[in-house]
C-alpha cells in the first residue's frame, strides 16, 4: 500500500491544509520512509486479537442529564476572532 | 536555595525563613537572567506569579499551608491556566489567553503553589527535541549545542538550569521521560488515567498523560500527591483511591527483582548510554536487588504502532482548530472553506502538518482497519508483553533514550530518525504503564544519561521507592550544569 502523490494531496484537502506541489513531493518522501516502518505491522498475525484503546478497559461513564455548566459566553467569546450578538462570525455560506 | 529540595523549600517557608514572595522573586530573577540563553519559558508573568505568592504567604500565615504551598512551579504551556497565554508551542494558539484552568492547574492552585511561568515545548507536544516549537528551540543547559529532548523540553531545562524547583510536563510517547533523561533530571509519567486531561491541550487522547519533572524522586512524589486525582470532566480519568506517593520512599529494596528486557540492550543502543545504565544496574545489585533477563518480544513494533495511533488521534483532535471560536484566523480569505484552509495552513508548523496528514491518511476510507485497528490490536500484544514480563520481575529497567542528547538541527530534516528516539519509551505509553527516568551518569561530550524505570499499573509509589533508594546512595541527581550568574 504505497502512498502516492495523489494520496498526499487528497488527505491534505481532507485535513484542510494547503500544500504546494513541491511540499507535496517532500511530504511524500518523508511519509514513505515512515510508512516503510509502519508496514512492519503487517508481519504479525492479529486475527484473534481484540483491539485495545484503554489499558484498564474502562467504560464510558454516564451522568444525570442536568445542567452542570454556567453560561460564560462573554468570557469564552473574548478569545474569538469575530463575534456579533453573542454569535461567532464566519464568512457567509448561504446567499 | 536554587539547589534545595521541595521539602527543604517547604521548611524554609513554613518556618518563615523565607516568604513565597521572596522565593518567587528569586526564581523570576533567575529566569530573567538565564532564559535569554535557554529559551525554556514562553511566558513569564511577574504580576500573576506574585499575586499567587501573596495568597500563599497568607495561607502559610493562617496555618492553612500544604507541603507545596508557596513553592514556584513551572507549567508546560500545554496546560490551560486562566488569564495566562497558553500557546501549546504553536502559532495557532499564539493569541490564546485561557479563560479557564486545567484540572492540574486547579489542583496546584488549591495546594497554594505559584505558577512561575509557562514552559516551551514542541508544537502540540509533537516532537522529541523541542525544535518544532513556534517559539524556537530550547537549549540543553548541559551543552547549549544539544537539544533538551521533547516535547516537555522547556520543563526539563527549567529544572536542570534551576529556573524552577519543579515543573509539570506531559508524556504521550516519552515526552516527560526523554527530556528528563537528556537534561539530567528526574521525571515520571504515571499510569494512564491518573492525571486528568481536562484543560491539557489534546494530542493523542488515548496516550496523553500529565506528570512531573523535578530534581529527585522524593520531589516527584510530592508533586504527584498534588497532580493525581479523579476528574469527571475527563472521560478516561480513573476512579482510583488517593495515595500518598511518599509512603514507600525509604523502604529498602533488598530482594527486588529487576527485569532487564533483552530487546532494550540490543542494536541501536549507544555504547556510552549502555555503560552508564550497566553501572546503575550494578549499583542496584549492591543494594540487594536481583537482576533477571526478561523479554518484550514486540518492542520493535512500538514505534510503528505509536506512529499510527498518535497521528490518527492527533488529526482528529486538531480538527477543532478552525479559526472560528479561538486561536489563529487568517487575515485574508475568500469564503468559509478558504478561511479554514488558510488559518490552519498558517497556524500549524511542518511537523504538526506532517502528523495530521499521516493521521488523516490512516483514518481515511478503506485504510481504517488496515492501520488504526491493526495498530490497536498490536497495542494489546505490546501490553501483554509487559504483563508476562512482570510475572518474572517487580520492576523493569533499561535506557530511557538510545543516545545522549543529539545536536540541535541533527535530526531536523529526518523525521524517521527523530521518531526512533522514542524507541524505549513508546511501549510503556502504549501499554498505559507508569514510567520514570532518573539521571545515572554521563556519556559522550559529558551529556547526561537517564535510566528508564517501568513499573506495573498503579505502582508509582514503588517506582519512586526504587528511584529514591538509588538516589540515597549516589549523587548523579545532585549534579547540575555549569550555569553562570546562578547562585
Amino acid at each position: 500500500m504505497a502512498v502516492t502523490l495523489e494520496d498526499v494531496k487528497r488527505v491534505a484537502n481532507l485535513a484542510r491544509i494547503e500544500i504546494s506541489n513541491d511540499e507535496a513531493h517532500t511530504t511524500l518522501d518523508q511519509i514513505t520512509g515512515i510508512f516503510s516502518l509502519i508496514e512492519q505491522m503487517e508481519l504479525v498475525d492479529t486475527s484473534t486479537v481484540i483491539p485495545m484503546s484503554h489499558a484498564q478497559g474502562v467504560e464510558q461513564r454516564l451522568r444525570k442529564d442536568e445542567v452542570t455548566e454556567i453560561d460564560q459566553h462573554e468570557l469564552f467569546q473574548s478569545q474569538a476572532p469575530k463575534t456579533e450578538a453573542k454569535l461567532y462570525l464566519v464568512p457567509k455560506v448561504i446567499e | 536555595m536554587f539547589n534545595s529540595s521541595l521539602n527543604q523549600l517547604s521548611t524554609l517557608l513554613s518556618t518563615k525563613k523565607v516568604s513565597s514572595v521572596e522565593l518567587t522573586k528569586d526564581f523570576l530573577r533567575n529566569i530573567e537572567i538565564l532564559n535569554k540563553e535557554y529559551n525554556a519559558f514562553i511566558t513569564v508573568n511577574e504580576e500573576l506569579s506574585l499575586d499567587q505568592a501573596r495568597i500563599a504567604d497568607a495561607m502559610i500565615a493562617s496555618g492553612e499551608g500544604n507541603p507545596l504551598t508557596g513553592i514556584p512551579i513551572a507549567h508546560k504551556d500545554i496546560f490551560c491556566a486562566k488569564g495566562w497565554l497558553t500557546t501549546c508551542g504553536s502559532r495557532m494558539l499564539s493569541n490564546f489567553v485561557s479563560p479557564y484552568d486545567a484540572h492540574v492547574i486547579e489542583l496546584f492552585n488549591k495546594a497554594g503553589t505559584v505558577n512561575i511561568g509557562k514552559t516551551n515545548m514542541d508544537e502540540f507536544a509533537m516532537g522529541s527535541s523541542n525544535e518544532t516549537s513556534f517559539y524556537g528551540p530550547v537549549k540543553n543547559p548541559w551543552d547549549i549545542l544539544s537539544v533538551p529532548g521533547g516535547s516537555s523540553g522547556g520543563s526539563a531545562c527549567a529544572v536542570a538550569a534551576r529556573m524552577a524547583p519543579a515543573a509539570t510536563g506531559t508524556d504521550t510517547g516519552g515526552s516527560i521521560r526523554q527530556p528528563a533523561s537528556l537534561c539530567g533530571v528526574s521525571g515520571i509519567k504515571p499510569t494512564y488515567g491518573l492525571v486528568s486531561r481536562y484543560g491539557m491541550i489534546a494530542f493523542a487522547s488515548s496516550l496523553d498523560q500529565g506528570g512531573p519533572i523535578a530534581k529527585s524522586a522524593a520531589d516527584l512524589a510530592l508533586m504527584l500527591n498534588v497532580m493525581v486525582g479523579f476528574d469527571a470532566r475527563d472521560s478516561t480519568s480513573l476512579q482510583h483511591e488517593n495515595e500518598d506517593y511518599t509512603r514507600d520512599l525509604e523502604r529498602p529494596i533488598e530482594g527486588l527483582r529487576i527485569g532487564l528486557p533483552k530487546e532494550y540492550f540490543a542494536e541501536g543502543l549507544s555504547d556510552d548510554v549502555s555503560r552508564a545504565v550497566d553501572a546503575a544496574v550494578a549499583e542496584y545489585s549492591k543494594l540487594g536487588a536481583k537482576i533477571v533477563e526478561v523479554s518484550l518480544p514486540n518492542t520493535k513494533l512500538s514505534i510503528p504502532v505509536y506512529y499510527v495511533l498518535a497521528p490518527a488521534e492527533a488529526s482528529s483532535n486538531l480538527s477543532r482548530f478552525d479559526g472560528v471560536r479561538y486561536g489563529h484566523r487568517s487575515e485574508e480569505y475568500t469564503n468559509l472553506d478558504d478561511m479554514y484552509l488558510k488559518s490552519r495552513t498558517q497556524g500549524f508548523g511542518a511537523e504538526v502538518k506532517r502528523r495530521i496528514l499521516i493521521g488523516t491518511y490512516v483514518l481515511s476510507h478503506g485504510y481504517y482497519d488496515a492501520y488504526y485497528i491493526k495498530a490497536q490490536k498490536l497495542r494489546r500484544l505490546i501490553a501483554q508483553d509487559f504483563t508476562e514480563a512482570f510475572k518474572q520481575c517487580d520492576i523493569i529497567m533499561g535506557p530511557t533514550s538510545p543516545s545522549v542528547a543529539f545536536d540541535l538541527g541533527e535530526k531536523n530534516n529526518d523525521p524517521l530518525q527523530m521518531y526512533l528516539s522514542d524507541a524505549y519509551t513508546a511501549a510503556a505509553s502504549l501499554a498505559g504503564l507508569p514510567g520514570m527516568s532518573i539521571p545515572v551518569g554521563f556519556g559522550k561530550k559529558s551529556r547526561p544519561v537517564g535510566l528508564h524505570i517501568i513499573g506495573n499499573y498503579f505502582s508509582e509509589a514503588k517506582i519512586l521507592n526504587v528511584a529514591n533508594q538509588f538516589q540515597q546512595v549516589t549523587d548523579w541527581h545532585t549534579k547540575m550544569p555549569d550555569i553562570k550568574n546562578s547562585k
